[in-house]
């Protein structure tokens, strides 16, 4: 676990609380430890601080006054949604205050015949789907976590989900996105219409973790529901050949609206929890889904078999009803709690690689796993290369801890060496920051800081997340020698 | 034959300290589009060539002086095409310009802009360093998503020397319908229509006609036909239809009255203002030509929620594109002087301090 030193500066503390409570609600202000250690961590909870104060902002006015007050002390805020990000991204500053949006959860306007949405930033992501669907409509990405997450925080992440192969990350379904500067001052990214003048600060914005501004309203696109929809989950019987599979379904000019794979150890863990009658002699099992008119998913389902067969696959099944389709997806939908029942703590990656790569990083993964002495389950959204290697590890065990994170380096040092990236979709958070000293050289990072700095000059908006500092590359030591050249090469090194 | 990025950085290291101005060239066909043209020329020409495409990872990576015909065409060989159909405007078009103007065709709507594509970018920036961000993924969330923020910048920013960009198959069937339809019907249809799960990849309305096209998997074009009827436009016809839409070498397009691209929300009824429209993109996109008051024009736009930009022809003095909210230009110079310290690169181009 990594906790760092709960030093609460109570004097400071006192001070702040005092000036929030002259503008909020004394109940929207937490400080004591009991009301605010539920708010210590996000999805990552091997890292955890105690923030010094949470407060629950009811509407834009009142997160304006909250950063009009730390951008005057100089208090840093993290915002969060419902804490459900895997990165260590709302984790809080322990001399900060931890901006929750738990409490702007309302759908402002549904325009069914425009086909937008304009909510809050604490809206769950599934709840837009849900009060669109009344018109045929629905907000296309579905990150796993849909039921609980919010769109603030998909914002904040781009996050994906199982059908961005086909409809698109957060930032193709987004229109506009309103939030406040840490000054305080409105600023709108985007539009209603398509495009806005000047520069993309809409595509900047999405996906900047917390770190330019506080999302305060986030206009999404609704597009119509498919028809109908039908998956083929298919075994085959060495991984390799499953990822060649997926890439041979691609080559064929087919869009899958959905292209997933689980290894043989996430399907068997998966069954025990879910029971959804999977092949558990397969060495790994795709999911492939295609959805349309019914005389289009019809086509398109029989091309996709095709494929398939042709490549290898020792079995296929193809769901003949809803029920059947959404017992197939149930155990890849589960597969993260589904291993948290085999083992005490889990460590869940998300490297995105080329997909012809995938046999590659498969084989290192399990060489990994001997080299380290720990199991790993691999989930894939396969038809991004999005992967989601699960390390199991026990968190009590110092010496597991620290092998799972050497584990976890390497592993998304290979991405970067195979020409990926270390995170697809769940963000750098705190967790990867060492990495992105490894994936980019010493001149992009320090433009990066430089975007930061045209938004939040004074770094309070989420400090020590996303972009690491000078200091920090030199202390990892992963220096990234490019073109024959260290960074720093004035640097004396011994 | 010197190396050409060697020769940019050189060239960009003398000019950024006696503040040279600099206009990142490719084939000159968007040189009417922005405001003035400003600075020697920096071809990007001699940077070209495709430097990976791997159709099966539905990825082309190509270098900026490369003709967008070339780019085309090696991906037709392929079954394979740029989803936001862009213009080219012109025989020299380049890649490079293609993503720095970030103008989309009439696909747009349906699926995508430029910026939706764009997966990775290698750029030079004002102190002439080689820079690369994203990748050849598209799940990719490290760092700022600064090759989508290069899109449509207008080479502000700096030279894009390399692109990624995601691709996708040639829709297996196509088919274009005409419907006539009166003015006031025209908007509430379209939108209407984009509420169904129907393979619309474009519409374009204009004097009381609809042209419709329908592009996906062989059976849902079938059935949308049935469903919509209409009069079916014949295959190399409706080609030279949407090529004329694509290139605005439709008739529509012709005569002196200035050209103002008007975008929109989709379902803004139609605008109070006088001249001839077209409109694309389901409905979020309006041409107009017409010698109304710019004020005017930005004004009524603006109150829709949208904005407005003087495309072609007209006094460029009155301003190109909408000015900004104060908030969001402070950025914008922020980020122009992080990526241009010097200010050299097509200085005014889209706004007089970027």
């Amino acid at each position: 676990m990594n906790v760092r030193a709960q030093g609460i500066d109570f004097i400071r503390q006192a001070e702040v609380v005092r000036r929030l409570k002259a503008r909020l609600p004394a109940a929207a202000v937490l400080y004591q430890e009991e009301d605010t250690r539920p708010y210590e961590c996000d999805g990552l909870s091997a890292y955890r601080e105690l923030p010094m104060i949470v407060v629950l902002p009811a509407n834009e006015d009142e997160v304006g006054f909250v950063l009009q007050i730390c951008h005057a002390l100089r208090v840093p805020v993290v915002a969060r949604g419902a804490g459900t990000g895997l990165s260590g991204g709302a984790l809080p500053s322990g001399d900060g205050v931890l901006l929750s949006v738990a409490k702007m959860k309302r759908i402002l306007a549904l325009d069914p015949v425009a086909r937008i949405a304009r909510v809050q930033p604490g809206v769950r992501n599934l709840a837009i789907s849900d009060a669109a669907e009344p018109y045929g409509l629905h907000y296309a990405p579905d990150p796993s976590s849909q039921l609980a997450c919010t769109i603030g925080g998909n914002v904040a992440e781009n996050s994906g989900g199982v059908h961005c192969l086909k409809y698109g990350l957060t930032v193709h379904n987004v229109l506009r996105v309103r939030g406040l500067t840490i000054e305080g001052e409105p600023v709108e990214f985007g539009s209603e219409a398509l495009d806005a003048p000047g520069y993309d600060l809409l595509a900047l914005v999405t996906g900047s973790e917390g770190m330019l501004a506080v999302i305060t309203e986030v206009t999404v696109r609704l597009i119509p529901k498919p028809e109908a929809a039908c998956v083929i989950l298919a075994s085959f019987d060495d991984v390799e050949r499953a990822g060649d599979a997926v890439a041979a379904v691609i080559a064929a000019g087919i869009i899958p609206a959905g292209l997933e794979m689980m290894d043989r150890p996430a399907t068997r863990a998966v069954e025990q929890y879910v029971h959804a009658g999977y092949d558990l002699e397969a060495a790994a099992l795709l999911l492939c889904e295609s959805d349309g008119a019914p005389e289009e998913v019809k086509e398109e389902i029989a091309r996709m078999i095709a494929v398939l067969e042709r490549t290898g696959a020792t079995a296929i099944r193809v769901s003949r009803n809803k029920q059947e389709r959404e017992r197939f997806w149930a155990g890849r939908k589960a597969a993260f709690p589904a291993v948290g029942r085999i083992s005490p703590d889990y460590y869940c990656m998300d490297g995105t690689i080329p997909r012809r790569k995938l046999g590659e990083v498969l084989h290192f993964i399990a060489a990994m796993e001997r080299k380290y002495d720990l199991r790993c389950p691999n989930v894939f959204h396969a038809g991004d290369g999005n992967l989601h290697p699960l390390i199991l590890f026990d968190a009590n065990d110092r010496d597991q801890l620290q092998r799972t994170e050497r584990f976890a380096a390497e592993v998304l040092e290979k991405c970067i060496a195979v020409g990926g990236t270390i995170t697809g979709e769940h963000g750098v958070g705190v967790e990867k920051i060492n990495q992105m000293c490894v994936q980019f050289a010493p001149a992009e990072l320090e433009r990066l800081r430089g975007v930061k700095r045209a938004f939040d000059p004074d770094g309070l908006l989420n400090p020590g997340k996303n972009i690491p500092t000078l200091h920090r590359c030199a202390e990892y030591g992963g220096m990234h020698v490019r073109g024959g050249k260290l960074p720093h090469a004035e640097l004396p090194r011994f | 034959m010197a190396d050409p990025l060697a020769r940019f950085a050189e060239t960009i290291r003398a000019a950024g300290p006696v503040g040279k101005r600099l206009r990142i060239r490719g084939g000159g066909t968007k040189d009417f589009y922005g405001q003035e043209l400003v600075g020697e020329v920096l071809d990007t020409g001699p940077y070209a060539g495709i430097a990976e495409y791997d159709s099966t990872e539905l990825v082309i990576t190509v270098r900026c002086g490369t003709p967008l015909m070339e780019v085309e065409s090696a991906l037709r060989a392929k079954g394979q095409l740029l989803p936001f159909e862009p213009p080219h405007f012109g025989r020299g078009a380049t890649i490079g310009g293609v993503v720095a103007a970030g103008l989309s065709g009439p696909r747009r709507a349906a699926a995508g802009a430029v910026r939706d594509y764009v997966l990775g970018v290698r750029m030079m920036d004002g102190r002439g360093e080689d820079l690369t961000f994203g990748g050849q993924v598209m799940k990719n969330v490290a760092g700022y998503d600064l090759p989508r923020l290069m899109a449509g910048s207008l080479g502000t920013l700096g030279i894009i020397l390399e692109v990624s960009l995601k691709v996708l198959p040639v829709p297996v069937a196509e088919a274009t319908l005409k419907f006539e339809l009166p003015a006031d019907k025209a908007v509430e249809t379209i939108n209407r229509w984009a509420g169904k799960p129907l393979p619309v990849s474009a519409i374009a309305y204009a004097d009381g006609d609809l042209g419709v096209r329908l592009s996906g998997a062989a059976a849902a074009v079938a059935v949308a036909r049935g469903k919509l009827g209409g009069e079916l436009v014949e295959g190399a016809q409706a080609t030279r239809f949407w090529a004329g839409i694509r290139e605005q070498t439709d008739p529509f397009f012709a005569g002196d009255e200035p050209l103002w691209r008007l975008s929109v929300p989709s379902a803004t009824p139609p605008l109070a203002l006088e001249g001839r429209e077209l409109i694309e993109w389901g409905g979020a996109l309006r041409w107009l030509k017409t010698n109304a008051e710019p004020r005017a024009i930005r004004e009524l736009v603006a109150r829709s929620g949208g904005h407005a930009t003087l495309f072609r022809g007209g006094d460029k003095s009155v301003g190109v594109f909408q000015p900004l909210a104060p908030a969001i230009a402070a950025i914008h110079q922020r980020l122009k002087a992080e990526f241009d310290p010097h200010g050299i690169f097509n200085r005014g181009r889209m706004y007089a301090e970027l």
